[in-house]
């Protein structure tokens, strides 16, 4: 039987609980974190009757910053790899009357990501094994008027996850970031996406297990965002600022 | 959103609500408008059909499997080709199987769906141990033959009609290999037909394709597909991918030329009268998955199903008037798909019966609207029923003289206060 484990930061995603059957599927027993402890339960099982690997779950809260080093010292295994997915869209409109509001999307999506994952580096480079993947958004790529709270605080992980990129190629520890686009799940249930270049969870799941393997830095799950995300990018501010998307 | 079953009439626009949790399920109902539980859309009609549509797919999690009994308990959105793609590479299939693998667990309660082994083994129900149903109020109730007797016996084979049925625990079968010794008998008649099925009745599996197209002394010639797994060999499983069918296909492709060609050149490609082979369970269990959507193959409106079962005594002089009825109209079915049932149930609206069943596939126009109305009343005098899971049409008069048990079905839904929250276009043409 294989030793490795996989620990998952906001197992509960529709994109994470993919990702963990593609890395299941490969013999991989996981660790999965997150908040809702008794959906873990089934997405643990789910898992364990489907793939015959050892699955265990564990309460975690992003922005419960103070939490994090007792519940990263408190696993039964240190990991072999860990994927952060955990993530908070929230709500603009409200984001720009309500500091609260903004502030639990810039606590989850970057200052949550950048606590747990300094201590998880921090232990990987004493081991010398590991890799990082962080599930960041083209969002994070130019700020719109749309959604500009959660993607800054998208850009700020990407630009995070880039230097510890470069921080950890030293020691040889391999850093991913994931870019994946649309993607159909519950974060976006309600949203009207663009079939043609939305993905499925699983896709995301899929690409990311091949990312690993093949050692990517970043990754786009279709990679036509790749295109549209350079084209946003080439746009000149003052032409940018009128536009409306 | 606009939706129809698999029989692509009706279609009508719907408030989609997805699964969640169950902690969260009940809050994220509208209470005022009714709404019925949707599994994986293969009912042919409006079963699944309703103002506000449940989607339970995203239940999708096993929970729980005993390796000794054979016991797996899973939520309510899980599909029969999951469990198999887990589970028959281990040595388990399941106890009984519809002839489509994409059904989900819920669904195949709900419908209390029969395979090609109901003459021996019964319906869907007989393999469920129990199940979690939530009513209108919220509350959650285990259902099994011991605990909430009456909610289990009304919920198996209720159309969602009773509740949701969040997770359920089915025993799943143990089987020596992964694939099918398969024999398939022509038969020069009708009364050849139930001969064989007869004097095969010892085979765990067994249908038969009839070619609705044969008249005079070759009525209801076939061919009876039988089968039981092998005792020896591997359990290797790999589902085959499916093809497409990608757009509506023009429907005038489906006339009576091709379909008596169609069915000449299927009945004539089996020269011998037995011929032996052994086949995978894909094959052998789900021939039509193949083709992905081929519901499209009927055009725009789709197929038109309509299946009913006939009393034992009365189901070859049943089936051969309705064929021949059919045939004086000039009227065919594509395909005609015969089974054996055995003893019927104690479930209130479940539908298999001791007898025959026929379903025969239509294309919709206004005349085959109209002879079915015929039909039914033939199905009535004969004392025979109307599948739920592939109707859209039935009246409530043909329902009430088919389902004995159908007033029962109502005081239960009006004590728990069913009636006012779960309701699909069905019910409400039944009066359900
Ligand atoms: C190619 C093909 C072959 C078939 N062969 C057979 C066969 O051999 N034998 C047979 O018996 N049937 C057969 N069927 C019919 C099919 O098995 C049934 O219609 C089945 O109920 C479909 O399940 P579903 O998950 O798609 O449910 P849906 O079609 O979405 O819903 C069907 C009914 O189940 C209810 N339901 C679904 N999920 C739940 C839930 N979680 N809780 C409560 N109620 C629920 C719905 O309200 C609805 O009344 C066949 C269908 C096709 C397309
Ligand atoms: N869907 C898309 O189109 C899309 C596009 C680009 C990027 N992304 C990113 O991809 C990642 C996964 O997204 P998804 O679409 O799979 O989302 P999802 O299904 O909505 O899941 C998000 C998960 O994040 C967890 N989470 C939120 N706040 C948390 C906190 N404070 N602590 C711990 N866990 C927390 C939640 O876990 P609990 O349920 O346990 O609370 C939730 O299940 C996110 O980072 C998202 O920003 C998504």
């Amino acid at each position: 039987m294989n030793d490795r484990w996989l620990l998952i930061l906001g197992a509960n995603s529709d994109i994470a609980v993919e990702t963990a059957h593609q890395f299941a599927k490969n013999s991989w027993n996981l660790l999965l974190a997150s908040r809702d402890i008794s959906n873990l339960n089934k997405v643990a099982s789910d898992i364990e009757i489907k793939h015959q690997v050892r699955v265990k779950t564990f309460e975690f809260d992003a922005s419960d910053f103070k939490s994090h080093n007792s519940f990263y010292e408190n696993l039964p295994y240190k990991p072999d790899g860990v994927i952060l997915a955990f993530g908070y869209l929230g709500d603009q409109q409200r984001a720009q009357k309500n500091f609260g509001e903004a502030k639990k999307t810039l606590d989850t999506n970057f200052t949550g990501a950048v606590s747990i994952l300094e201590i998880i580096a921090e232990d990987f480079t004493e081991r010398k094994t590991g890799f990082i993947v962080g599930i960041s958004s083209v969002a994070g790529e130019r700020g719109r008027q749309e959604n500009y709270i959660y993607g800054s605080s998208k850009a700020g992980f990407s630009a995070y996850l880039s230097g510890l990129r470069q921080r950890l190629y030293k020691v040889d520890i391999h850093v991913m970031t994931v870019k994946p686009g649309f993607v159909r799940t519950k974060m976006t249930l309600n949203r009207d996406l663009p079939g043609m270049i939305t993905a499925d969870p699983k896709d995301v799941g899929i690409a990311i297990y091949k990312g690993i393997l093949k050692k990517r830095n970043i990754i786009y799950v279709y990679p036509v965002w790749r295109l549209i995300m350079f084209i946003v990018k080439s746009i000149p501010e003052t032409i940018f600022r009128r536009l409306d998307i | 959103m606009k939706i129809s079953g698999w029989g692509r009439y009706p279609v009508i626009d719907s408030d989609i609500i997805h699964y969640h949790s169950e902690d969260s399920l009940f809050k994220s109902i509208d209470k005022h408008e009714p709404i019925i539980a949707h599994g994986f859309g293969r009912s042919y009609g409006d079963s699944a059909l309703s103002e506000s549509i449940l989607k339970m797919r995203p239940a999708k999690r096993m929970l729980q499997f005993d390796q000794v009994s054979g016991r797996l308990t899973c939520e309510g959105g899980v599909l029969l080709s999951e469990i198999l793609k887990t589970f028959l590479p281990r040595g388990w299939f399941l106890k009984v199987s519809p002839g489509t693998k994409f059904v989900t667990v819920g669904g195949a309660i709900a419908s209390d769906v029969h395979g090609k082994n109901h003459h021996q083994t019964g319906a869907f129900s007989e393999s469920v141990s129990e199940f979690s149903l939530m009513l209108p109020n919220g509350s959650v109730k285990t259902c099994s033959r011991s605990e909430n007797k009456e909610l289990f016996h009304a919920t198996c084979g209720g159309m969602g009609l009773t509740g949701i049925i969040l997770k359920a625990t089915i025993k799943l079968q143990k089987v020596q290999s992964s694939t099918i010794s398969q024999q398939v008998i022509k038969t020069a008649s009708l009364r050849e037909t139930f001969q064989a099925f007869e004097k095969f009745s010892d085979e765990p599996y067994s249908v038969a394709w009839m070619d609705c197209t044969a008249t005079g002394d070759s009525l209801g010639r076939g061919l009876l597909n039988v089968g039981h797994f092998n005792d020896v060999g591997d359990f290797n499983y790999k589902p085959p991918g499916n093809f497409e069918v990608p757009i509506a296909f023009p429907s005038f492709l489906i006339n009576n030329g091709s379909i008596k060609l169609f069915n000449q050149f299927y009945y004539n490609k089996n020269f011998k009268k037995v011929s032996n082979s052994k086949v995978s369970v894909d094959s052998f269990f789900y021939p039509l998955d193949k083709l992905k959507n081929w519901n499209r193959l009927y055009g725009q409106k789709g197929p038109l199903q309509y299946q009913f079962v006939l009393p034992k005594e009365n189901s070859f002089e049943g089936i051969k008037e309705i064929l021949t009825y059919l045939q004086r109209n000039n009227v065919y079915s594509p395909l005609g798909v015969l089974k054996l049932f055995g003893k019927q149930n104690k479930n209130l609206l479940s539908f298999p019966m001791e007898g025959y069943t026929l379903a025969l596939d239509f294309k919709v126009d206004d005349k085959i609207l109209s002879l079915l109305n015929d039909l039914d009343k033939k199905i009535t005098e004969w004392g025979g029923r109307i599948y739920l899971a592939k109707d859209s049409r039935m009246s409530e008069e043909v329902f009430d003289s088919g389902y004995p048990k159908a007033d029962k079905f109502r005081s239960i839904r009006e004590h728990y206060g069913m009636n006012e929250l779960f309701n699909s276009l069905q019910s409400k043409r039944l009066n359900l």
